[in-house]
């Protein structure tokens, strides 16, 4: 039975968090960005939020996605509702005085617009303290070499969605190889249509399935670069 | 034109690849193809050629992504007609020194934008974008306007609406590549009942690109099911697109698209052709596979499935449905 009013205040935390992934699910924004407030009202940390209401949501949107029983309609309804409660969750959780976990630089190919994936994956590196740096999409090998020079991130993400964009990513690759910085940057790279045996033979340093995959990768790095820097 | 071959044959061989084609010609990664319209002139029209030679009785201009939104991409959003009519005129000229009949049928995509209320493209705007590509079309000779790769119904109308405008006719084909339907979960019956409605009328409809071939034979299966009358042209990829090391290759064979042509007749298609992969020896094959092919019983999924190779994006599971939401109740 539909159930139109549910007053998200009087739910215990377990039943809010549910009720927040149905919320994500309906692609319900102003549901999402009360129950984000909610329960960061309750005490709890901007972190957990995004991961357990937030990720975990758009997670099981995800599933049924690649099932093929929702469509894009529904799932860019969920990403906007993710990104409005990411929206509240983003400064706080830069203040929460978490040490810096690195820097990254982001952006779409060139020839490219798409920009789900990549916004997921910002997100993601955000809430994992990561600060980003997003080019958007349909990026050239000028814009992502000017971004290096302004930003001097740690890693540079590239995102492609089309067979005939991904090889794009080896002309970054080359450029930055010819301008002498391709040891100072980790470069990951994603997007379904792309695999390991592909990011290797353009030249990254590694392929990241999905966006939590491109978490854990990035923290990889980065600690294998501090543990070389406190060795050299 | 199109109309007359149809009259005294029963299908008609529509062309193969455009863009993988310009990408083993030397086009490179996030290059528009629509530049070499002018850039290599030799090279479009030796495109076209091929598929002529090989028995294509309707060719698709190199205009692909020629709307001002995917120029735009390029920073060519300046020269929709110049680029337009140039690929007009490439296919026109191929078209009138050949042997047999040729139609040349204008090439309008996607213009990779997201339709209000999702994106901000409204359909008014839509329509004066497809205009203005069109227009181009029309002065460089087309016959008649080729909608692809559709995958919203809105998109679909803007293209239907302005070629109407342009007093051009037109075909308008979706790419049904997520589960059964197109990305925006438009199923091939929905938008066979959707774009038969549009006033004019168009000329076709059908199925192009998508994932593998079985994949879009269900889907015309489904679009001459649910519209018995109308032309239905299919025009499949040639296999599935595999990203091996640094390349990407389709998995078809000629004999592969030979039996998919057979099929595509057998689903109860008019016009058949190709889409990304399809090279002009996959084209011969497929013409000599028509020539010699009596028009059969319509297949089930299982025989396409058994001579194809397996779908690659199988509709959901049976009795998959929507999670039921406390606020949905669903
Ligand atoms: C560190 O760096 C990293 C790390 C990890 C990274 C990373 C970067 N990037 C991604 N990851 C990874 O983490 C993410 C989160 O877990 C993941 O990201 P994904 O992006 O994989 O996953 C997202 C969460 C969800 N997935 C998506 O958002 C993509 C979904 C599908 C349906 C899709 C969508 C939504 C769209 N599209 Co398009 N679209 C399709 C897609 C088909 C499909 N089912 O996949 C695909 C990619 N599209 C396709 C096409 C053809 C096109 N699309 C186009 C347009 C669009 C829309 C605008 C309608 C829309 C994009 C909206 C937007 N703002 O992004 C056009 C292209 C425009 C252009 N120039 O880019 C157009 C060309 C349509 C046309 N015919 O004109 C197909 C590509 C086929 C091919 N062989 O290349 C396609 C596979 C559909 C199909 N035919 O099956 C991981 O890959």
């Amino acid at each position: 039975m539909a159930d139109d009013d549910i007053n998200l205040d009087a739910l215990p935390d377990d039943e809010l968090v549910t009720q927040m992934h149905d919320d994500l699910y309906d692609g319900l924004k102003d549901e999402i960005t009360a129950g984000v407030d909610i329960l960061l009202s309750r005490g709890w940390t901007p972190y957990r939020v995004l991961t357990e209401a937030l990720v975990e949501g758009m997670r099981i949107v995800g599933v049924d996605f690649r099932d093929g029983i929702l469509f894009v309609p529904e799932v860019l309804l969920s990403a906007n509702a993710m990104k409005a409660g990411m929206a509240i969750l983003k400064p706080l959780l830069a203040q929460t005085g978490a040490p810096k976990t690195g820097k990254m630089v982001i952006g779409t190919v060139k020839g490219d617009i798409h920009d789900i994936g990549k916004n997921l994956v910002a997100m993601m590196m955000e809430g994992a303290g990561f600060e980003v740096v997003d080019l958007g999409v349909n990026t050239d090998v000028d814009r992502y070499l000017a971004a290096i020079d302004e930003h001097q991130p740690d890693i540079l993400g590239m995102s492609a969605l089309l067979t005939t964009t991904m090889p794009y990513m080896k002309v970054v690759i080359e450029a930055l190889k010819t301008k002498g910085i391709r040891d100072r940057i980790v470069v990951l790279v994603g997007g379904a249509p792309l695999n390991e045996e592909f990011s290797l033979s353009v030249g990254a340093d590694a392929y990241c399935r999905d966006a939590a995959v491109a978490v854990e990768t990035a923290k990889a790095f980065m600690a294998r670069r501090s543990n070389q820097m406190s060795a050299g | 034109m199109l109309q007359d071959l149809l009259r005294t044959r029963d299908w008609l061989l529509a062309d193969g690849a455009t863009g993988t084609t310009l990408f083993a010609m030397g086009l490179t990664s996030g290059e528009a193809p629509e530049l070499w319209n002018e850039a290599h002139p030799d090279r479009i029209r030796r495109l076209h050629q091929d598929f002529v030679s090989a028995g294509a009785d309707i060719i698709l201009t190199n205009s692909f992504g020629g709307t001002s939104r995917r120029l735009f991409l390029h920073n060519a959003q300046e020269r929709v007609i110049e680029l337009n009519r140039l690929a007009a005129q490439h296919a026109r000229a191929v078209a009138d020194a050949a042997d047999h009949p040729v139609v040349v049928a204008g090439s309008v995509g996607p213009t990779g934008d997201l339709f209000a209320p999702l994106g901000a493209l409204t359909e008014a705007e839509a329509v004066d974008i497809f205009a203005e590509q069109i227009e181009g079309l029309k002065a460089g000779g087309a016959d008649l306007i080729w909608i692809e790769t559709m995958s919203a119904v809105e998109e679909m109308r803007a293209a239907a609406t302005a070629a109407a405008r342009c007093g051009m006719d037109y075909v308008v084909t979706a790419s049904f590549d997520t589960a059964g339907r197109t990305m925006m979960g438009i199923t091939p019956e929905a938008m066979a009942d959707a774009t038969t409605s549009f006033t004019p009328a168009p000329h076709g409809i059908g199925c192009n690109c998508g994932v593998g071939a079985s994949d879009l034979l269900v889907s015309v299966l489904g679009i001459t099911a649910a519209k018995p009358d109308a032309i239905v042209i299919a025009k499949a990829n040639c296999g599935i697109p595999q990203v091996r090391g640094g390349s990407i290759d389709y998995t078809g064979t000629p004999e592969l698209m030979a039996d998919y042509a057979r099929l595509a007749c057998d689903s109860g298609a008019r016009i058949i052709g190709g889409c990304c992969g399809t090279t002009s020896e996959h084209l011969l094959a497929m013409r000599r596979a028509l020539e010699t092919h009596r028009r059969g019983d319509r297949p089930d999924t299982e025989t396409l499935i058994a001579r194809l190779g397996a779908l690659a994006s199988p509709p959901p599971r049976e009795g998959a449905t929507r999670r039921a939401t406390r606020r949905s109740g669903a």
